[in-house]
């Protein structure tokens, strides 16, 4: 197995703020010319996800209602409030010239970075590979991102 | 080096924040020969401490890095 000088982000959180972060040190990563590999597993899906309802199950279609995926819908962490903080949050990134959400995704697929959906948090929330954006990788499991993690320098769980 | 620098490429990265000025760069590099030259402006004072470490672990050389009126300017030569 050949180590690389890459780097491994799992990302399990939903939330804008961390989903920025993981986005924010996947293209400074790659800009730096490591390999770099997201995984997204429970509510970092989202981060992945076109944004349409989701799910079969009445569970599954009752989270896809009610805890919406898709990159623009995600609110922060803290002072949400009910999608005010989010609508706040993306005022601010405005003023203050921060690339937005979506543009941040975009650049990391430019730059080559890899979108790796966790398969069985898609089975449990019943979301197929026709409702993740465009540029995610094929579903995989723990054993393929450990073995990426163990070729890469570091890892970092968000 | 004694030899005259040569500026490839000029590089406008006014009004950019973290991590876009070394996405920018990061491109900018591959577009330019080895050995070749890239002059950059900026606003974020975040480039003071973000391109020397991308220099750093890109391996490529940061020749100059200063303050000018309302920013900073920096040169970038390609070594790979």
């Amino acid at each position: 197995m050949e180590s690389t000088n890459g780097t491994t982000i799992i990302l399990m959180s939903g939330d804008m703020d961390k989903v920025m972060a993981a986005f924010n040190i996947a293209v400074g990563a790659a800009a730096m010319g490591k390999e770099t590999v997201m995984f997204f597993t429970f509510w970092g899906i989202k981060a992945i996800q076109k944004g349409n309802l989701t799910g079969r199950s009445l569970f599954a279609r009752m989270m896809g209602l009610l805890n919406r995926g898709g990159i623009n819908r995600i609110g922060p962490s803290q002072f949400n409030f009910w999608g005010m903080g989010r609508w706040m949050f993306k005022q601010m990134m405005k003023s203050h010239k921060i690339i937005s959400l979506d543009d941040l995704r975009k650049t990391a697929l430019e730059l080559g970075v890899k979108l790796l959906p966790c398969q069985m948090s898609m089975e449990v929330m019943e979301i197929r590979k026709e409702d993740l954006i465009e540029g995610a990788g094929e579903p995989c499991g723990v054993a393929t991102m450990l073995e990426l993690s163990d070729r890469s320098k570091q890892t970092l769980f968000i | 080096m004694a030899d005259e620098m040569i500026v490839a490429t000029k590089l406008d990265l006014k009004g950019l924040v973290c991590p876009i000025p070394i996405v920018k760069i990061s491109q900018a590099v591959k577009t330019v020969n080895i050995g070749d030259v890239i002059e950059a402006y900026a606003t974020d004072p975040g480039v003071l401490g973000d391109i020397p470490a991308w220099c750093k672990t890109s391996g490529n050389e940061l020749v100059t890095m200063e303050r000018i009126d309302k920013g900073f300017r920096f040169l970038v030569r390609r070594l790979k």
